[in-house]
């Protein structure tokens, strides 16, 4: 099964390299992968499609988890989720076939964005499988050059809030005699 | 440059607090020839570094309840024991409950090996009763370990009969493995205690007389209570251990038979006594570490026990035994003339075909000698305990050269692939006099 995982990490250089870099050692297969900002000043927002059973996805989050720059993970595929993917792909295109594909991407609540003689640049957002759909029509006109985004994902209404309370890493914290420990590293002596 | 004294800060955080370990820290040179403030005051601010988890109560009354049901109760205990600190509280939990332990070699000394309800390290080379209560548990309380490779087999046919209880406090080791039937995730330093509180005092007679069954009949077949004339590795380490317990030494191992033998043949009955480099394998460990727990634990004996292949990896650190003002490490070179594990698999697995492992050394004493320190050459069984006693006496490092037999295989030893209870038990030594003055082996 394919899950959407979000993960949140700190935005500094070299994070994305180790994240990928655990993905790639552990052997986890990733469908796609998206990185920009969040809401937060810092945090950059990742998310990724994998796809595999829910022992190996519970990896993947919990190994991702223990990343220290990844401040939070959440697999949102067992919530209601409004999950998106933006393509421009640049079709060829002739007198004759140039209205056709423009009704078609019409059809598709596409837009023209670019237009040459002889080819055109489409952009559609939408669902993976409405992209797929209006790319292989365009295929029979000829694409010359596509770029995908992959998935990006955010909880519907007022799940999010209720997500983030859940969420056990949110924040570091410590127990029992280890809260000493970590008042000590507060306070600057060793 | 600014960013440095956080950052160390943060990695010494890092490396101490939760499961420890290694971080690397990477300073570029404009930053090693800058000057700074050296402020130490600032906060570790790490949203993402969540050391020590929130303990799910919960989890660990359902643990507790069916550790108070089992009727063939086996405790695993790794090396989150002694990381945490709770030898102790372990020990009382096994004594109220009369539950049996299994280790992993970096668990070893979790409890007392002396102790009647220790069953020393299982898996791979573990004893095959210790595998044997593995397999025949019906509740089986893992202990800050991960079910790594070398502990469990093969893994579809693990503890079959037993319910699992994993207490971990690294979240992305639960269910990697193993898939455990109740996971307590949290330090074993506050998880121990409260489960020790929870658990019930039982007997478990019927339990234990078949652990001594099986313990029987492998004490039988043990090269060690046989009286061989040949210099073997197993006589040599059980002659360290009878040289050294007293002084509560520190075993430092390398990599390979020896570091096997060490753990099967020397009575660990401490907890962080034992220093090996456990799942990273890394030869040429020895020397280095034991000269690191010389610095940190100067008036402690320490041994490094290691083998003719491990030993030159690293063996140019002997100049820091003589330049740190003649550390007092001790070493035992376990000298067979081979890279004795991979010869053993190539025996086992590969037909014989003994492809880059027989080995050549240089003449250690000579060696020694070249370094200023003093050492001996040991060939045969009654040599050992003098040699042993000389190097104990010696201020300063030494070193024992011992020119083992040279064929000689760790025993039991469960094939990687087998189910833990298939194991090659040992032969029966075919040598039954000769030197004498042995201990059983338990």
């Amino acid at each position: 099964m394919k899950h959407t995982l979000v993960a949140w990490m700190r935005d500094k250089p070299g994070v994305l390299n180790r994240v990928s870099g655990l993905l790639r050692r552990r052997n986890f297969n990733i469908d796609s992968l998206q990185v920009g900002h969040s809401e937060e000043p810092g945090i950059s927002r990742m998310t990724f499609v994998v796809d595999g059973d829910e022992r190996m996805v519970d990896q993947v989050i919990q190994q991702l988890r223990k990343s220290v720059d990844v401040t939070r993970v959440e697999d949102l595929s067992d919530h209601p989720m409004v999950a998106r993917e933006l393509a421009l792909v640049r079709v060829a295109t002739n007198a004759d076939t140039r209205s056709e594909i423009v009704q078609m991407v019409n059809i598709y609540r596409g837009e023209i964005v670019d237009v040459a003689l002889d080819s055109m640049v489409v952009q559609i957002v939408g669902s993976e499988d409405r992209v797929d759909s209006l790319i292989a029509l365009l295929d029979h006109f000829g694409i010359q050059e596509m770029v995908r985004t992959g998935r990006v994902a955010v909880v519907r209404g007022a799940m999010e809030k209720r997500l983030r309370r859940a969420s056990t890493v949110w924040r570091a914290q410590a127990n029992g005699k280890d809260a000493s420990a970590a008042e000590r590293f507060k306070t600057g002596g060793v | 440059m600014d960013d440095l004294a956080h950052v160390l800060k943060e990695a010494f955080y890092i490396a101490r607090e939760g499961r420890p370990g290694v971080v690397l820290v990477d300073i570029c040179k404009d930053v090693q020839n800058a000057t700074g403030l050296f402020d130490y005051t600032q906060p570790v601010e790490l949203p993402g570094f969540e050391p020590y988890p929130t303990i799910d109560m919960d989890a660990l009354r359902e643990a507790a309840a069916l550790i108070n049901k089992a009727e063939r109760p086996l405790i695993m205990a790794g090396h989150g024991v002694a990381i945490a600190g709770v030898a102790r509280e372990l020990l009382q939990m096994v004594e109220r409950a009369e539950i049996p332990v299994v280790t992993t070699l970096l668990g070893t000394g979790s409890i007392p090996e002396s102790h009647a309800l220790s069953l020393g390290m299982g898996g791979m080379h573990g004893e095959a009763y210790a595998n044997r209560a593995v397999q025949g548990c019906d509740v089986l309380v893992a202990l800050g370990m991960r079910f790594d490779d070398r502990i469990t087999g093969r893994l579809d046919k693990f503890a079959r009969q037993a319910k699992i209880v994993h207490f971990e406090l690294d979240r992305a080791e639960v269910g990697k493995n193993i898939v455990p039937d109740v996971a307590v995730i949290g330090n074993l330093a506050v998880t121990l205690p409260a489960l020790l509180e929870a658990t019930e005092p039982r007997r478990h007679q019927l339990w234990i007389q078949q652990l001594q069954e099986w313990r029987d009949d492998s004490t039988q077949t043990d090269i060690i209570n046989y009286e061989v004339d040949e210099l073997i590795p197993p006589f040599v380490i059980r002659q360290l251990w009878h040289a050294t317990k007293d002084a509560k030494p520190i075993v430092v191992t390398d990599v390979g038979q020896h570091q096997m033998w060490e753990c099967q043949y020397f009575t660990h009955d401490d907890a962080n006594m034992l220093i090996t480099s456990g799942g990273a394998g890394t030869m040429g460990f020895a020397l280095p570490a034991a000269i690191g727990a010389q610095m940190a634990h100067p008036n402690t004996l320490v041994w490094a026990v290691v083998g003719d292949g491990g030993f030159q990896m690293t063996l140019q650190e002997l100049a820091v035994l003589k330049q740190e003002h003649d550390l007092p490490v001790k070493i035992a070179i376990i000298n067979n003339g081979f890279l004795g594990m991979v010869r053993q698999w190539q025996q086992f697995f590969y037909d014989k075909r003994y492809t880059g492992t027989p080995i050549w050394s240089p003449d250690f004493v000579k060696l020694a000698a070249a370094y200023s320190i003093p050492a001996l050459e040991v060939h045969h069984p009654s040599e050992v305990a003098a040699a042993i006693a000389q190097a104990n006496a010696t201020p300063g490092p030494f070193i024992i050269d011992f020119r083992v037999l040279e064929e000689v295989n760790v025993y039991p030893m469960v094939a990687p692939g087998m189910a833990v209870d298939e194991g090659m038990r040992r032969p029966k030594p075919a040598v039954l006099q000769g030197y004498s003055g042995i201990e059983p082996s338990f």
